[in-house]
């Protein structure tokens, strides 16, 4: 039963780390940061929940409920910062987006009345609407 | 199984050297915040196996302090890079 366990356990921590290491390769050799942004989620959703289900199967019962929580806090974490910094991305001209196939917000923006190129796909926000777009460029 | 152990921890060293490269080359802000919050997540995942490792459950709470500083900061920070336009 403990062989069983302990073998389980190795399966999860082997694919998650494998998970993890593959994330990181494609966090390095992606060109583009919303490309990299796919790479990573990986390595953190899936790379980590498989190593947490390990560690849980592996230790006392009491421990779970606390692997679970980290385990949902980084549910809710990755989409979150991804969201984050695929947005900021796209509004600080980081996407090339003629290699998008489909560019919703662009669209969007579009009939909002918001001009892309010359805004960057700003909102109508007061405090970013003050700045110049190119300052540091 | 100790040995298989290790050897995760090994490959999650290396994975967190890969995404450190990524974390000193940039090019943007961005992509030095998703490299942080990856390594983050690795450190998170190597103390889960340091502690099946150690058969030792001290480091729990660790994890828990761990996941909500990765979130906080990294929204922060991308906050940060969307107020501060065109940081590099």
């Amino acid at each position: 039963m403990t062989l069983l366990r302990d073998v389980v356990t190795a399966v999860l921590f082997l694919t998650g780390a494998c998970f993890c290491l593959l994330g990181a390769v494609g966090l390095l050799r992606f060109r583009d940061t919303v490309s990299r942004l796919h790479a990573a989620s990986k390595a953190q959703t899936l790379g980590l929940l498989l190593i947490l289900v390990g560690a849980a199967v592996n230790r006392p019962l009491r421990d779970a409920p606390v692997l679970l929580l980290v385990a949902l806090f980084q549910l809710f974490n990755a989409p979150i910062t991804s969201q984050i910094v695929g947005r900021t991305a796209y509004r600080t001209h980081a996407v090339d987006r003629r290699r998008l196939f489909s560019d919703e917000l662009a669209d969007r923006l579009a009939r909002d009345g918001t001009p892309l190129r010359e805004q960057g796909g700003l909102t109508p926000d007061k405090e970013e609407g003050k700045n110049p777009d190119d300052e540091d460029r | 199984m100790t040995h298989l152990y290790s050897v995760t921890l090994g490959v999650l060293v290396v994975a967190g050297l890969l995404t450190l490269v990524r974390l000193v080359h940039g090019p943007r802000a961005l992509d030095r915040i998703m490299a942080l919050d990856v390594i983050v997540t690795m450190v998170i995942a190597g103390t889960a196996v340091g502690m099946t490792l150690r058969d030792d459950s001290t480091a729990l709470p660790v994890l828990v302090v761990l996941a909500l500083l990765a979130f906080i900061g990294s929204v922060t920070a991308a906050h940060l890079v969307e107020k501060r336009k065109g940081m590099r």
